[in-house]
């Protein structure tokens, strides 16, 4: 599976893809959405993300594993790409706040989008 | 991987399943469990994609103690989770992360765990101690969540013995499934839901969790 790729690849790679800065800002199931086409000068990394969120939203955690790369290393490529406006993200909005749990409206939706699997 | 069974899920990749356009709202639930009790067969029988993996890096500064730790030249290293997703309805979906229950993953848990509405503990009874620690830290989160025990086999304790065993709440759901099936997979979640909602019920000063 993925993993072995990764295991094998250089972490001084992501440092270099990344300019070796961190950022927690972003959830996994934040949604992306590709604002603008792949433009000459952008990195491949950048081409594929906005291929892959061209039609459709697609998650963050999703980004990272078709990159086949590390969550944290996406969401510093997000940063920048948000920050350029060539994405843009649909963050989570009915995720319960830490120690609360969720609200019974979300908790109602769950249970029908489960009931119709 | 962490798969206990033979068989992939038949779900579609991610190209033939996209998101719907109108998705706008990410939801959560962990399935935690040690290694090879079915997380990723529990995630997969009920995704509308082929469970994904992906992974997170892991390093020693500020993130505390891993094995990478043994090995001095490696400040950094990558921890694997999978995942899959049900879409809810048009704009709500939600995703099951599969997460390693061993201690040394603990600061993956973190980020699983933001904003998750709830947790499910997969035991294998022949193994219930791998499930002490992923239940300790679960409490400590203040992290809602049920029990299920993941049946390999015809013959086993009874629920009563893992309860036990486990040192488990009365209010905690404990029930048994086959998390190779669909159904059975579901059931575990839709219990998640009902605890969750049960929860809502306690008087204020009274959190069960």
């Amino acid at each position: 599976m993925s993993a072995r790729r990764h295991e094998q690849e250089d972490p001084d790679r992501y440092f270099t893809i990344t300019g070796g800065r961190r950022d927690a800002s972003l959830d996994l199931v934040a949604l992306v959405v590709a604002e603008i086409g792949p433009l000459p000068g952008m990195s491949s990394e950048q081409v594929r993300i906005l291929r892959l969120c061209r039609d459709t939203p697609v998650a963050v955690v999703e980004l990272s594993a078709h990159l086949a790369l590390p969550v944290s290393v996406v969401r510093i490529l997000l940063r920048d790409m948000l920050a350029d406006g060539r994405i843009t993200v649909r963050h989570p909005v009915s995720a319960p706040e830490p120690e609360q749990l969720p609200d019974l409206e979300t908790l109602k939706q769950v249970l029908v989008g489960l009931h119709n699997l | 991987m962490d798969s206990t069974t033979s068989d992939p899920p038949a779900a579609p990749p991610l190209a033939e399943t996209p998101l719907r356009g109108t998705a706008s709202d990410g939801l959560k639930i962990v399935v935690v469990g040690g290694f090879g009790v079915g997380k990723t067969t529990m995630v997969g029988s009920v995704s509308e994609i082929r469970p994904l993996s992906t992974e997170e890096l892991m390093t020693r500064a500020g993130e505390g103690i891993d094995e990478a730790g043994a090995v001095p030249e490696k400040t950094t290293t990558t921890v694997a989770f999978d995942f899959g997703r049900i879409t809810l309805n048009d704009r709500q979906v939600l995703y099951l992360f599969g997460a390693p229950g061993q201690q040394r993953f603990w600061f993956l848990w973190d980020q699983l765990f933001s904003g998750s509405l709830g947790a499910v503990v997969l035991v294998d009874t022949r193994r219930i101690e791998d499930s002490w620690y992923a239940i300790d830290r679960l409490e400590h989160h203040r992290m809602p969540f049920v029990v299920a025990v993941n049946r390999f086999a015809e013959r086993g304790p009874s629920l009563a013995k893992v309860r036990a065993a486990l040192d488990l709440d009365g209010h905690v759901p404990l029930i048994e499934c086959d998390a190779r099936l669909r159904e059975s997979s579901k059931t575990v979640l839709i219990e998640l839901v009902h605890h969750l909602t049960r929860l809502h019920d306690l008087p204020a000063g009274e959190d069960a969790r």
